[in-house]
């Protein structure tokens, strides 16, 4: 199954290491075995149908799980004895929905990303730097004063990218960032992603569209509990892995099943 | 203060004592600055008003303590409410009621004279920490589990009322509408020195409060501490409606941590001044229902949450006024500061 991967060098320093890592929810088996690094600077896009273990590889990664079997390592420490938390910028899922009806203003979330190196005391002049240049970078800086609940969905979403820029974190995790986001807002998102990592920052995106990561990402990990593909964004479409893991292959689904 | 060393007697332990002895001497200080200094400081701001009311020993503590309950209150609500937790306040509330029926009945069994309202105290943070717990096993606060506790606390309480005689069924009254003519200095005096605490612990922990209240999961992907906090904030409940109590009722001291903060995140402009305008509401609410109280011989508790609810419906239909009004949302599109102010001051001046 994970033959794709074989074809991939395992460089000496990855940012995050996963090592054949089975993981399960009480006796519900969520991933088995899987092997994926992410190096430095990389844009990997995680795809796979729905329950097919995305979020958990993603919660693991960033060591908020711990894996029943194997080891995951991150930014070279056992994953979950990480304490740099500024390094990691995290957008969650339902991130957006406790947003709406708080009544917290675009700057006081992106402040949040300063949260992990000052949470006590006062903010430093390089402190509001920060927070002032993540708005910028992401174009919301008319809007620091806005209560985040009464943007658009393509702006809230840049607000929490704000929030990982302002933290100055390596990693920025995503986990389908855009649902409930129209189109054009969708497109612009996604090349502003693209622009961050071409300034170096890794990026790992959950993400239903395939064709938004196979334009975007510079790796493509396919997954439904094992890994099907592990790889360049180009190799992934001339291969079968995708149909595999959804399991329109018969042969699959008789495994599976 | 006598229910601090009549507790020395029962408690073998040495750190239990001192810091009993500690707090008792405390609250004496307390005592002693609210019957001499804010109590004179009060018979003269009666005369100046010309308003009696103000004068009566009884109404200088009821309002010191709405004062305080109008703080305490929806600072920690706001966190709760945007939570989606303003439950945990109500249940925290009647297992406290148990608390106090605990203290009732230890006095009348073994003839100890301990405040129930310690034993109030105790009964809550323990059942908030026990909450809390379930709720990191489970992962989620689910309705049922907290009607579970809300309802089977109100019934021990009930159920250790009724197994002693029929003298300590006299006052559960006061516990269960709160009133203002029992209230006692030693009562006003923890209040306020709950007030401190309270109010020390959420500006201290005010980042990781708001961070976790937020966004939770990228809060713990930070790596803050997100159980500490949540335990925290569960503490503070069960401080805040055991202190608010006495005054507010048991079955009314809930409103106090929702219905201000309701009110104030319709107009707030950023979470700081929703807690800020959430304290002007409930000020508003609770010195307008103290007075009215007063005036009226009505239930305390009762008449500050009608009058929140007064401040809710005003700072709603402000709200959806602006936004049915195309020239005034134009208006406030334009000028968005000044706007909020004129329904800050639309909220807090009517009655």
């Amino acid at each position: 199954m994970t033959t794709a991967t074989t074809k991939k060098e395992r460089s000496a320093d990855p940012l995050i290491s996963v090592d054949d890592v089975t993981f399960g929810y009480g006796e519900v088996p969520v991933l088995e075995s899987v092997s994926i690094d992410v190096e430095p600077g990389s844009f990997l896009g995680l795809v796979g149908p729905n329950g097919s273990g995305k979020s958990t590889l993603l919660d693991l990664m960033l060591g908020l799980r711990r894996p029943d079997e194997g080891t995951v390592s991150l930014f070279g420490e056992p994953a979950h004895e990480v304490d740099a938390g500024e390094r990691i910028g995290y957008v969650a899922q339902d991130a957006t929905k406790a947003a709406r009806d708080m009544p917290v203003t675009v700057r006081e979330v992106v402040e949040m990303g300063r949260y992990p190196r000052r949470l006590f005391g006062r903010f430093s002049p390089e402190d509001r730097r920060a927070v002032e240049a993540a708005l910028e970078q992401v174009g919301i800086s008319d809007l620091a004063s806005r209560r985040v609940g009464r943007l658009s969905g393509g702006q809230r979403q840049r607000v929490f990218i704000a929030r990982a820029l302002a933290s100055e974190a390596d990693l920025l995790a995503l986990d389908e960032p855009t649902v409930g986001v129209d189109a054009e807002s969708r497109e612009e998102f996604y090349s502003l992603l693209h622009d961050l990592n071409a300034t170096g920052l890794t990026v790992i995106l959950i993400e239903h569209d395939i064709g938004v990561v196979t334009t975007n990402a510079t790796d493509i990990a396919c997954l439904n509990r094992q890994l099907y593909f592990d790889g360049d964004p180009t190799e992934f479409v001339e291969t079968d892995a995708l149909a595999q893991a959804y399991g329109t292959d018969q042969h699959v689904l008789d495994h599976d099943h | 203060m006598m229910q601090p060393s009549a507790l020395d007697a029962g408690v073998p332990f040495d750190e239990v004592t001192a810091v009993l002895w500690i707090g008792g001497r405390l609250i004496d200080g307390i005592e002693w600055f609210l019957d001499h200094i804010f109590g004179a400081g009060m018979d003269v701001l009666a005369d100046l008003l010309g308003t009696p009311m103000l004068g009566y020993p009884y109404m200088q503590r009821a309002f010191l303590a709405a004062v305080c309950i109008a703080v305490i209150g929806p600072v920690v609500g706001t966190f709760l409410v945007h939570r989606e937790m303003a439950m945990i306040g109500d249940t925290l509330a009647h297992t406290a009621f148990a608390g106090v029926a605990v203290g009732l009945f230890l006095n009348s069994a073994f003839s100890l004279t301990l405040s129930p309202l310690l034993t109030a105290f105790v009964v809550a943070v323990v059942t908030a920490l026990l909450v809390e717990l379930l709720v990191e096993h489970a992962g989620a606060y689910s309705d049922t589990s907290l009607a579970i506790v809300l309802t089977g606390g109100f019934a021990v309480g009930s159920i250790l009322i009724t197994a002693t005689d029929g003298g300590i069924a006299v006052g559960i009254d006061a516990y269960l509408f709160g009133s203002l003519s029992t209230v006692s200095t030693a009562n006003v005096g923890i209040l306020v020195v709950m007030s401190a605490l309270v109010g020390s612990l959420v500006t201290l922990a005010y980042r990781p409060l708001l961070y976790v209240t937020f966004d939770a999961t990228a809060a713990r992907a930070a790596r803050l501490n997100v159980r500490l906090y949540k335990r925290l904030m569960v503490v503070l409940t069960a401080l805040v409606v055991v202190s608010a109590m006495q005054i507010m009722g048991v079955i009314l001291v809930a409103a106090m941590l929702v219905v201000p903060v309701a009110a104030a995140s319709q107009v707030a402009g950023s979470f700081k001044q929703s807690i800020l305008l959430a304290i002007l509401a409930a000020e508003f609410a609770a010195i307008a229902g103290v007075t009215l109280s007063y005036v009226y011989g009505l239930a305390a508790g009762g008449s500050i949450v009608v009058a929140a609810i007064g401040v809710y419906v005003v700072a709603l239909s402000t709200r959806k006024l602006l936004h049915r009004m195309p020239t005034v949302r134009r208006l406030s599109d334009q000028r968005p500061d000044q706007h909020r102010d004129g329904i800050e001051a639309d909220g807090g001046e009517r009655e």
